[in-house]
């Protein structure tokens, strides 16, 4: 059945929005969209966002929603925002260097550094 | 003392008909071939691998190739063994050609939302190949040290 509640944890820091996940593997069709509509709903209510996606509790990622993340960054950058990603496991990542997103993304290693870049 | 459980040294095989529309037993039947991949010592980056293109190929066969359409079965056939894990799903679909997808890496096609499914697919197994129509994959993970 599908989930009605969050699928994420938000908070705020100094006109920074991070946001992490409450799901492990982020491979369903239904909750990849209902993830993606809610962060966009979040940029949406933002001028200039400065996001940080933080991947620190994600096991899993599927193709599908490596194409909600691509969205996500174009409708930052749309609104002159800045994207950060980072706390990304070493298999995922590796996901990122494969289909070369590495060379769309600013990804961070840690969300401290995220941060830091983006204040 | 007991010590850890011993890997399980039989070959498990199976196949499984499932309706496109039953989600749930989809589910717990990708997690209980995972778990017979997991009962056989494959490490966590093996574990990683097959998940990922299990996923992958689950996903094109259920979105792709059925349309979403809940008449529509998938055929999920799996052997494994302690040296490789042999994964083919087949949809009912009118099947594609995998040569026509566009390489998602190239700068034109970096900004594409869809189409690196395979790649990974291909990226993180030893061996994939499709039928000659194009709706069925068969996807092998051989344990390195097996040769």
């Amino acid at each position: 059945m599908p989930s009605t509640g969050s699928r994420l944890r938000v908070t705020e820091q100094d006109g920074i929005t991070r946001i992490s996940f409450v799901d492990r593997n982020i491979l369903d069709d239904a909750n990849i969209q209902q993830i993606a509509d809610e962060i966009l709903r979040i940029i949406d209510e933002r001028h200039e966002p400065k996001v940080l996606i933080s991947f620190e509790n994600v096991d899993h990622l599927s193709s599908a929603a490596l194409g909600r993340l691509i969205i996500i960054n174009n409708r930052i950058k749309a609104k002159n925002g800045q994207l950060r990603l980072a706390d990304i496991h070493k298999q995922i990542y590796e996901v990122f260097v494969i289909t070369k997103l590495t060379n769309l993304f600013r990804i961070c290693e840690t969300s401290d550094q995220a941060l830091a870049s983006l204040a | 003392m007991t010590g850890a459980p011993q890997p399980e040294t039989r070959a498990f095989t199976e196949s499984f008909v499932i309706g496109v529309g039953r989600k749930e037993e989809i589910r717990r039947t990708l997690e209980a071939v995972l778990g017979e991949v997991a009962a056989r010592a494959y490490d966590t980056g093996a574990c990683f691998a097959i998940r990922l293109a299990l996923e992958e190929a689950l996903a094109n066969a259920i979105r792709h190739g059925s349309g979403n359409d809940p008449s529509k079965r998938v055929t999920i056939e799996c052997r494994v063994d302690r040296n490789e894990v042999v994964i083919s799903i087949e949809d009912e679909g009118p099947g594609f050609d995998p040569a026509a997808v566009p390489d998602p890496t190239t700068e034109e096609n970096l900004q594409l939302p869809s189409g690196r499914g395979i790649m990974l697919m291909r990226s993180f197994m030893t061996e994939i190949a499709f039928s000659a129509r194009g709706n069925r994959v068969r996807m092998i993970y051989r344990r390195p040290e097996a040769g």
